[in-house]
C-alpha cells in the first residue's frame, strides 16, 4: 500500500482535505478527488496552461505542483470565479468579446488573466499579450482574448 | 505523467533541511520551484527516493542589500526578481534576463537558486551570474563556504554543490555606476530554452571599455565565460571592428550540441550574433 498524507487547504474559500500520495499531481486531486474539472489537462508538460489556477497570488500551473505542496494554501480555480450567480467580469467579458472557440484553453485563460489584472489593474494590450503568454490557445489566434481582457479592465476599472 | 513514488519532506528551515539531507543520503533531491525536477521526474529521467522541499523556509527568500553587495536567498522566485525595486536599480541586467525565463506561471514557482544549481547550461541564470561576477553561499553540516560563479559550473548537471550541502543564498557585487548591461536571447517561443544567448556587463571608460564580462548560454556543457573577448575588448572602442573580433573570439569557444533548435554550426553563429547585440545594447546603457 502507497504511502499517503492528508492535506487541508482552501479551495474558492472553502477549507477542503485529500489523501494522497507524495508524488500526486495538484491538477489530478482538483480535477479526480475534489470534482472540480474546470482546470483542464492539456499538455501536462506545464507549457499550455490550461491547468492554470491561483496558488496564494500566484498563478500557477497546476500539472507540476504536488499536492503535498498545497498544505494550508488558498487556491482559487475558475469555479471560484463566479460570486452570487454572477459571472467574473472576465467571464462575462470572454462571453461578449468571443474569446473563446473550442473553450478547451479558457479555464486557465481566466484564471490567469484574474491574477494579471490584480497585478495590473489597467494593462496595455503589451502587457496582456506577455501576461497570458503561458496560457496557449489553438483556435483564436489571441485577439479576442486581448480584447475580452481588455474588456474585462476597463469594467473593473468602472466597478471600483 | 505521474513522478514515481518518492517520501516527502517539508522542512522549516535551513538547519533542518541539512539534517534531514545528512540522514537521507544521496537518494534525496532538494525541491524548488520544481519546474525543472518535476518535469524530469515524470519523465523518469530522476526518480529520487525522497524530495526535501526548500519552500517553506522563509529565510531562503528576499532580496536586500548589504553593504556593496546584493544579497538574494535562493528561494527568491523569478516573478520576484522581476518586481524588484532594488534590482531595477542596482542590477538591472537579473530583471532583464529573469524575463525571459520560462512564462508568467513559470516565474511564480521557478527560483534563482534553482536554476543556477540545477547546472543546466540552458538555464539562462549561469550565464547572468557570470557576467555579475556574482558568488554564492553554499551550507552544509559544516557550515557555509561561497565559491565565485566563475568555477561554480563543473559539467552537464554538475556544480560544485555537495550532496549533503544547500546553496542558500547569491551574492552579487553592485555593479559599478553607469555600467551598461545587456541580455539577448534567441528562442523560438515562449517558454523555449536559449538557442543561443548571451549576458554582458560592460563599464566604459570615455569612448574605451574599462571592462567587459560575458556569459554565454547553452553554448557548451556549461555556461561559458567568454574570457578572450572579454580581454581582447578591455582598452577598445565598441565598433563594427572590435564587435565582429569580440564576437568570433565568443564563437571561438563555443561547443553547443545539435538539437530541434540547430544544428553546432548555427547555434555557433547565434552566439556569436546574440553577443555582438548583448555588447551594442549595453554601450548603449552604459556611462561613461
Amino acid at each position: 500500500m502507497a504511502k499517503t498524507q492528508k492535506v487541508s487547504f482552501k479551495l474558492n474559500g472553502k477549507p477542503v482535505e485529500a489523501t494522497v500520495e507524495a508524488r500526486e499531481l495538484l491538477i489530478y486531486t482538483l480535477r479526480e478527488k475534489l470534482a472540480h474539472t474546470g482546470p483542464h489537462i492539456g499538455c501536462e508538460t506545464s507549457h499550455c496552461g490550461a491547468c492554470t489556477v491561483d496558488l496564494d497570488g500566484m498563478s500557477v500551473k497546476s500539472c507540476t505542483v504536488l499536492t503535498v505542496q498545497c498544505e494550508g494554501a488558498e487556491l482559487t480555480t475558475i469555479e471560484g470565479m463566479e460570486q452570487g450567480g454572477a459571472l467574473h467580469a472576465l467571464q462575462q467579458a470572454f462571453h461578449e468579446e468571443h474569446g473563446l472557440q473550442c473553450g478547451y484553453c479558457t479555464p486557465g485563460m481566466i484564471t490567469r488573466a484574474y491574477r494579471l489584472l490584480k497585478e495590473n489593474p489597467n494593462p496595455s494590450e503589451q502587457d496582456i499579450r506577455k501576461g497570458i503568454a503561458g496560457n496557449l490557445c489553438r483556435c483564436t489566434g489571441y485577439q479576442n482574448i486581448v480584447k475580452a481582457v481588455q474588456s474585462a479592465a476597463k469594467k473593473l476599472a468602472a466597478a471600483r | 505523467m505521474i513522478p514515481a513514488a518518492f517520501d516527502y519532506h517539508a522542512p522549516r528551515s535551513v538547519a533542518d533541511a541539512i539534517k534531514l539531507l545528512g540522514q537521507l543520503g544521496p537518494e534525496a533531491k532538494l525541491l524548488a520551484g520544481g519546474h525543472s525536477l518535476l518535469p524530469m521526474m515524470k519523465l523518469r529521467f530522476a526518480q529520487p527516493a525522497h524530495l526535501v522541499d526548500l519552500g517553506r523556509i522563509a529565510e531562503l527568500r528576499g532580496i536586500s542589500q548589504v553593504g556593496n553587495e546584493i544579497r538574494i536567498g535562493a528561494m527568491t522566485t523569478e516573478h520576484e526578481l522581476l518586481s524588484s525595486k532594488l534590482l531595477a536599480e542596482k542590477a538591472p541586467l537579473l530583471v532583464e534576463g529573469a524575463g525571459w525565463i520560462a512564462d508568467p506561471q513559470v516565474r511564480y514557482k521557478g527560483t534563482i537558486g534553482g536554476d543556477i544549481s540545477h547546472g543546466d547550461p540552458a538555464n539562462d541564470h549561469p550565464a547572468l551570474m557570470i557576467a555579475l561576477d556574482a558568488s554564492f553561499v553554499l551550507t552544509g553540516p559544516k557550515g557555509e563556504r561561497v565559491v565565485k560563479a566563475d568555477g561554480y559550473f563543473l559539467g552537464l548537471y554538475s556544480t560544485q554543490l555537495a550532496a549533503d550541502e544547500i546553496l542558500t543564498q547569491i551574492r552579487i557585487p553592485v555593479p559599478a555606476a553607469g555600467s551598461g548591461w545587456s541580455y539577448q536571447k534567441l528562442k523560438r517561443k515562449t517558454g523555449d530554452f536559449a538557442t543561443a544567448a548571451t549576458a554582458v556587463m560592460l563599464q566604459m571608460k570615455g569612448k574605451s571599455v574599462a571592462k567587459a564580462a560575458i556569459g554565454l548560454t547553452n553554448a557548451g556543457p556549461t555556461v561559458l565565460k567568454a574570457r578572450e573577448a572579454e580581454a581582447y575588448l578591455a582598452g577598445k572602442e565598441i565598433n563594427d571592428a572590435s564587435l565582429n573580433e569580440a564576437a568570433r573570439l565568443a564563437m571561438k569557444i563555443c561547443n553547443p550540441t545539435p538539437d530541434q533548435r540547430g544544428d553546432a554550426d548555427y547555434k555557433r553563429a547565434m552566439c556569436g550574433e546574440m553577443t555582438r547585440r548583448a555588447l551594442q545594447a549595453a554601450h548603449a546603457r552604459a556611462k561613461a
